[in-house]
């Protein structure tokens, strides 16, 4: 049985922690309603640009003089993972259910005899792949000083990658992110963004005959290595959304959880405060009564 | 209006212009052209330079560095990877990207070099331009 004063010390410490979740989850709050602008605000670009290279990779796509970012190297035995996590913990399963989802590709893909190489974004993911994939890690992409993720990191990121393709390192490259569904739900993804592929969205103008100027071909090598890094600062937006959802439920769950210990502790108190008085009542009574 | 076009111009991080306009001068990678209602359908990348579009209000400028647009009958779409309202950039916003421009052409080799070299001067143009 502890004692008065530990229990009020525990009860106070609680009362601390709660303190923190609490303010914890109001900053995530804010945060979410940021990254969700910034994530809003960067669709539409990220459309148009869906939509003509769908156009384009449509009529270009098939012949030989495909560029080799839309083609690929005709190979497929080294594959690129690009796995986006956060830089920092306390948002609940986020982080360990995109470590999961590559992990499950890592060992899929060694079981059908291809090389794995990873490249991370953000520290989470590399802290918790490093265990038992050091020996695979071909690079590390650091945004902790990095309070806003612009575009300008995404287009860092994706040159970096485009290098390694040039340099012959792998064959085809996936990102690793998580889609923004809402606050408690938060959807590990998969895209593969080497060899592009361009879904037709529903634009609806497919009928709609363009000239391109200088040529499609031109257009569609100028506009690749920017549709790749579009698409990075796509997931990189989501990503960000996601995180700060995640850890605002967290922390909502903390902080419910620290109401209810509390409340525990406060009647665990009570009873024992009274206890205390009961005995010496009994002590007193019992003292009058020999006499 | 009838002959007006849909004006939008969207960078990677956000919309900054969409309203009614009378013309679109855009910067293309071939040489300038200037859309209007009823142009043929085209999409053309874009090099270094200024946007100049007229409409109602008048003339509004914006500065743009690479992307592409697309025109049709109706709108002309400016699709940015960096862009800034006229008024509001200034030189220095795009001396890095002239280095960067500078230190890729460079590095560059053969058939590279030619359009990393054209990049470079068309910064060096734009910039002369906003002074």
């Amino acid at each position: 049985m502890p004692s008065l004063k530990d229990l009020k010390t525990r009860i106070a410490s609680v009362k601390s922690t709660r303190k923190i979740t609490k303010a914890m989850q109001m900053v995530a709050a804010a945060k979410l309603r940021r990254a969700q602008d910034a994530a809003e605000a960067g669709r539409p670009y990220a459309e148009r640009m869906q939509a003509v290279m769908a156009r384009l990779s449509a009529s270009v796509g098939g012949s030989d003089t495909a560029p080799r970012l839309l083609a690929g190297t005709g190979s497929d035995k080294t594959h690129l993972l690009v796995v986006m996590t956060a830089e920092r913990g306390l948002c609940g399963g986020f982080n360990s259910s995109i470590v999961r989802l590559v992990r499950n590709r890592v060992e899929a893909l060694k079981g059908e005899g291809k090389t794995v190489k990873l490249l991370t974004v953000g520290k989470k993911g590399r802290e918790q792949l490093k265990r038992d994939y050091e020996d695979l890690m071909v690079g590390h992409v650091d945004l902790s000083e990095v309070k806003r993720v612009g575009y300008a990191n995404a287009a860092e990121i994706a040159a970096d990658v485009i290098a390694r393709f040039d340099a012959g390192e792998f064959d085809v490259a996936s990102i690793y992110f998580s889609v923004f569904q809402s606050v408690i739900s938060q959807i590990p993804t998969e895209t593969q963004i080497i060899p592009a592929k361009f879904e037709e969205s529903d634009a609806g103008d497919a009928s709609t005959l363009y000239d391109y100027e200088p040529s499609e071909e031109a257009v569609l090598e100028d506009l690749l290595p920017r549709a790749i890094a579009t698409q990075i600062f796509t997931a990189l937006l989501e990503n960000r959304a996601s995180e700060e959802g995640a850890r605002m439920s967290a922390m909502d769950n903390a902080t419910r959880n620290a109401g209810e210990m509390i409340d525990k502790l406060t009647i665990e108190y009570n009873r024992s405060r009274q206890a205390v008085i009961t005995n010496e009542l009994i002590e007193i009574i019992s003292g009058a009564e020999a006499l | 209006m009838a002959d007006m076009i849909q004006f939008d111009l969207v960078s990677p991080e956000k919309r900054l212009a969409s309203f009614e306009a009378a013309s679109v001068q855009i910067p293309g990678v071939d040489g300038d052209l200037t859309a209007m209602a009823g142009h043929s359908p085209v999409i053309t990348t874009l090099r270094p330079g200024i946007v100049r579009v007229q409409s109602a209000e008048g003339e509004t400028d914006y500065v743009v560095v690479a992307g592409f647009v697309e025109v049709t009958a109706e709108s002309v779409s400016v699709i940015a990877e960096r862009a800034h309202a006229g008024d509001e950039v200034r030189k220095e916003d795009l001396e890095d990207v002239l280095a960067d421009a500078r230190a890729k052409a460079a590095e560059a080799e053969g058939e590279h070099k030619d359009g990393a070299e054209k990049l470079v001067s068309d910064l060096v143009e734009l910039m002369d331009r906003m002074d």
